[in-house]
């Protein structure tokens, strides 16, 4: 080929590209069909729910959950100040006296039934600011909807965690409770009521967490529940691996 | 045994209510019914993020003649819940109801003169979404419960409850 059929060649390529572009860009109908044009371009926003769902956001506000110590004692002390809160009237609290042989919760009272109406709440979040003990949370589990409305009443039972893998079910009783020597409110108050006639021991052998944490496990003395005796001197020695024996 | 051994193979067999349950779940058309904030997200599942398309759901119908699941989604006044009934009366069989949001199911907060305290009081509800309002993969959640509950009704069921 010549140059001149050369020339031509690129001169019609170049002029049927600025002619496309003119149109995609210039005219009304060009300007539509770009859109989907582009669109082959770009990642689907589409967020496949069922199968790979996004994760929300770290703070969701999802159902809740009633927490434990680390030795399985639960948190919630029975105290309704939840149900005081909640704007919508979904929580139910039924308190309940601890005693020496069931210990549920370290304190005077713990929560007989516990449950949250989801037909009513509206995850708000006022009842977890409200928890003094940190016992109530939220998860960011959110698929909760049911076929009936007393398929949406949870009770203590579902909103409840399990029990630590070191820890146990509670009820607990006063002398395995005491054994460990747990301070379970962070050296801000005093262990559970382990003496006749309601007087407090302090928990001098626990050591020092800040307020609302729990001990972490491996300084858990281990009293397994019906064998709980004195003989464990609850003197806060590190011997993690002797503990781990009984 | 039965008609399945004589049967070359390529042919499939089931059963008519399975067949008939498949269809009606997964295009089941939902009926506009956004009363309140619960709309917003209902029509964030209907967006291209949620896309509610996915489970043949897309087309919300204004006429409740076309419509095969209506979406109470946000509280019902006493005023409304007259027209909500006759909307729902108005719905060919078969019909579902989905209440959206606590608003919807119970009243939530608004424990008050002005609002019915459940939808359940006007129409049936077969699946109940929690949430203020819930977020569009909670409405997903019920929808998906909602068609496996589709798709394990029965003729007789339906017959006997209609």
């Amino acid at each position: 080929m010549t140059l001149q059929a050369w020339l031509t060649a690129a001169g019609g390529a170049v002029a049927l590209v600025l002619l496309g572009w003119l149109a995609l860009t210039r005219t009304v109908l060009g300007r539509g069909l770009a859109v989907p044009l582009r669109a082959m371009f770009v990642k689907p926003e589409t967020a496949s729910y069922p199968e790979a769902p996004r994760p929300t956001a770290p703070r969701f506000h999802g159902r809740h959950q009633l927490n434990r110590y680390a030795d399985g004692l639960e948190k919630c002390i029975g105290c309704e100040l939840c149900a005081w809160a909640c704007p919508a009237d979904a929580i139910f609290v039924q308190g309940g006296d601890n005693t020496e042989e069931q210990r549920f919760s370290p304190g005077e009272r713990y929560a007989e039934d516990y449950q949250i109406n989801y037909n009513r709440c509206i995850l708000c979040g006022l009842c977890i600011e409200a928890c003094p003990t940190r016992a109530l949370t939220m998860t960011q589990e959110y698929e909760i909807a049911a076929d009936s409305r007393e398929g949406l009443i949870w009770t203590k039972d579902m909103l409840l965690v399990d029990p630590p893998e070191d820890g146990y079910d509670t009820p607990h009783t006063d002398r395995e409770v005491r054994d460990r020597g747990l301070n379970y409110y962070g050296g801000l108050a005093v262990t559970p009521p382990t003496r006749k006639g309601g007087s407090f021991a302090p928990a001098t052998a626990a050591p020092l967490q800040r307020a609302g944490a729990v001990v972490p496990r491996r300084e858990l003395p281990l009293v397994p529940p019906g064998t709980g005796d004195a003989e464990g001197e609850p003197d806060g020695d590190g011997g993690s691996a002797g503990a781990g024996d009984a | 045994m039965g008609l399945e051994e004589k049967l070359p193979s390529g042919i499939l067999l089931t059963n008519l209510e399975r067949l008939v349950n498949y269809a009606r779940s997964t295009s089941l058309w939902p009926a506009t019914f956004g009363l309140a904030c619960c709309a917003i997200e209902m029509m964030a599942t209907g967006g291209p993020r949620h896309d509610i398309a996915r489970f043949g759901m897309e087309v919300f119908r204004a006429s409740p003649r076309q419509a095969d699941l209506m979406i109470v989604a946000g509280r019902v006044s006493n005023k409304m819940a007259p027209v909500l009934r006759r909307i729902y009366d108005q719905m060919s069989d078969p019909k579902w109801v989905l209440s959206m949001g606590v608003c919807a199911t119970s009243g939530g907060m608004f424990n008050n003169y002005a609002l019915v305290q459940g939808v359940d009081h006007v129409v049936p509800v077969d699946m109940y979404v929690p949430g203020c309002p819930p977020r569009p993969e909670m409405l997903l959640d019920g929808l998906i419960k909602l068609h496996a509950k589709i798709q394990g009704e029965s003729f007789a069921d339906q017959a006997a409850s209609a």
